[in-house]
């Protein structure tokens, strides 16, 4: 079973030094994901889900720098890898798909030329071979007439093919980890639903594991094997996906599985989260969620420990003591 | 392809006939070019309409502007006022002068311009970037005038190493293509750093790095391709300017071009020679922004469709 362990992040801090003061969009996170697992991050925007990515990815930019704790991919420690080292590892072994894969494409490139550059990275073979291994992974993304797609300019696509070839372009190198960071919102919905089959297809292939960064309870429930839940740069709870669902632990799960519409109840009694999320630089002292809590009491004016409260079930709150 | 290629001919036909009536007009209220070429003194009523008649400009406005226009399309500006030689002639013996030191110029300005700008974006506030920037902002400050007269000063008085007037050899080329060259090349750099810095920002460039491509392509190929597009616009713009020829590098450097004919032949009111230099410098500026859009087509596609 450890065989299967593809990624180990533990206790990750990734901190930003801007000049009105130190932000910590990643504040001491840790999770594992073993092959063909789904785990999905889902938080409100700048609860440091992104953050979380570009670390993985070894791309977090300036002025952010990791500042703690280990990415182990494979066994080996990622932060201990030099620049053409984890050069090597993006898109052979971890790749993401951006939040608007629309414009994850060159403009000024063709399609083609996009695909074979990546998959020459990984084959040292001729043009030729490489350029049929394209036309196979754009069939294989179900691109109709894929050979003649490999001509077309970014703009000549429909949106949903896009989509599908940045797919097509993330798996030429059979990466074993997919970091999918809130892929879908910028998609109508019905290319959500098509782009959501597609990484699913994609992970019975190549048996990839695959982070899904979101939102939206809705797209965990139908995508993932895992949930964490992120809070201010922190996972507040963490478990399999029926588990949070069920039972969830953390107010914060609790209030964001709430707002999730239901289609028996009307959007006017659709319940909402008091207040805004914390400002990373002006942290509450201890539990950050406290100020917006229904149950918040004296307790938590220290940050809670994280307490197992079932099998593979953890939370970081004071009433799951 | 062809069809926008003809739009653009014909439309700059159209400019070139409006420029050609301003510049007929203009000419003609600078004054009259029979009382400069007549001996002061010694000039009664009968010469002064002789000479005019000579001249053509006793004919009525529209007539004289007929005759030009007929002989502007044909390439025949007349006979220049001053030594009764073809204006054609003038015209074509500075020409290579001016392209000469315009195209120098030019390439100068890209060769030292783009990387400068490249790598300032990519090694952005380090010295070299601070370097550029201060470069830039003098190129741009400093007046071509004084340029040239430090530059002179320097190289021609000081040091003795560079000839500072006339075109016998290549080394005549140097002041004043950098003096030209200076404040284009300091667009190029602060344009090439802005919008290279918005390529590198934007998500294509992010997913080249994500798919494991080495940096040099990812700067090189993916981000460069892209923030060229407005240099190309620029560049444009800057090469038709320095093809009407560079009046005050072209005086100061004694430089027998394009720029020295008009400003010649305005003092004289020499009106024929004006008035070919000025439709040569409009064509070649029409000739210009015509290439530089269909390079423009060719190097984002998304104009092409």
């Amino acid at each position: 079973m450890t065989n299967d362990l593809i990624l180990q992040v533990e206790d990750l801090q990734t901190h930003f030094f801007t000049r009105t003061g130190v932000v910590k969009a990643v504040d001491g996170i840790s999770f594992e994901l073993r092959r063909g697992e789904t785990l999905g991050i889902v938080g409100e925007s700048g609860s440091g889900k992104s953050m979380t990515a570009w670390s993985i990815l070894g791309m977090v930019p300036h002025p952010g720098r990791i500042v703690g704790g280990s990415i182990n991919y494979l066994g080996e420690n990622l932060l201990e890898k030099s620049r053409g080292e984890m050069r090597d590892i993006r898109g052979s072994g971890i790749c993401m798909v951006m939040q608007d894969p629309l414009t994850s494409l060159n403009p000024v490139f063709t399609v083609g030329d996009q695909l074979v550059e990546t998959l020459r990275l990984e084959y040292d073979e001729p043009k030729r071979s490489l350029r049929q291994r394209a036309v196979d992974l754009l069939a294989n993304v179900r691109i109709p007439a894929a050979e003649e797609r490999l001509t077309n300019f970014p703009h000549q696509m429909s949106g949903g093919m896009r989509q599908r070839v940045v797919g097509a372009i993330s798996i030429s190198r059979a990466p074993n980890l997919l970091i999918a960071d809130e892929p879908t919102t910028s998609l109508d919905a019905t290319i959500q639903l098509q782009y959501l089959r597609l990484l699913k297809d994609i992970q019975e292939q190549t048996g990839a594991a695959i982070i899904f960064i979101t939102h939206d309870f809705g797209i965990v429930a139908r995508m993932c094997d895992r949930v964490a839940v992120m809070y201010a740069g922190r996972i507040v709870e963490q478990s399999d996906v029926e588990d949070m669902f069920d039972y969830p632990a953390h107010p914060y799960t609790e209030a964001l599985l709430q707002s999730v519409p239901d289609l028996d109840t009307d959007v006017d009694m659709l319940p909402s989260i008091e207040g805004q999320p914390p400002s990373l630089d002006a942290l509450p002292e201890g539990c950050s969620f406290a100020p917006r809590c229904p149950y918040a009491w004296d307790k938590c004016r220290d940050y809670p420990d994280e307490f197992t409260v079932a099998d593979r079930h953890t939370s970081r709150c004071w009433r799951s003591e | 392809m062809w069809q926008f290629i003809g739009i653009r001919v014909i439309q700059g036909i159209f400019t070139l006939l409006v420029i050609s009536l301003l510049v007929f007009l203009a000419t003609r209220l600078t004054g009259d070019p029979a009382l400069v070429l007549l001996p002061p003194e010694a000039s009664s009523k009968a010469d002064y309409e002789r000479v005019k008649k000579q001249l053509g400009l006793d004919k009525p406005l529209s007539t004289q502007y007929l005759i030009f226009l007929s002989g502007a399309v044909r390439g025949d500006f007349g006979l220049s006022i001053r030594d009764r030689r073809p204006t054609r002639d003038l015209l074509l013996e500075r020409l290579p002068a001016t392209l000469q030191l315009a195209l120098a110029g030019m390439v100068l300005a890209i060769v030292i311009g783009v990387p400068l700008g490249i790598l300032s974006a990519v090694k952005r506030d380090s010295f070299l970037d601070k370097g550029a920037k201060l470069f830039a902002v003098l190129g741009m400050a400093a007046p071509q005038f004084w340029v040239a007269i430090m530059l002179i000063l320097l190289f021609g008085a000081i040091l003795k190493v560079l000839p500072t007037y006339g075109r016998e050899g290549p080394e005549n080329f140097i002041l004043p293509s950098f003096v030209l060259a200076w404040s284009i090349m300091a667009g190029i750099t602060r344009l090439g750093r802005s919008s290279m810095l918005e390529v590198l920002d934007s998500d294509y460039v992010r997913f080249a790095r994500i798919k494991g491509l080495k940096d040099g392509m990812v700067v090189w190929k993916h981000a460069l391709r892209n923030a060229l597009i407005p240099i190309l616009t620029f560049s444009g713009i800057s090469l038709a300017g320095l093809l009407n020829g560079a009046i005050v590098v072209e005086q100061v450097f004694a430089w027998p071009g394009l720029g020295r004919l008009m400003l010649d032949g305005v003092l004289q009111r020499n009106f024929p020679v004006v008035q070919a230099a000025v439709m040569a410098s409009a064509f070649f500026y029409i000739l210009t922004a015509l290439i530089v859009d269909i390079l423009y087509v060719y190097a984002d596609p998304r104009i092409r469709h």
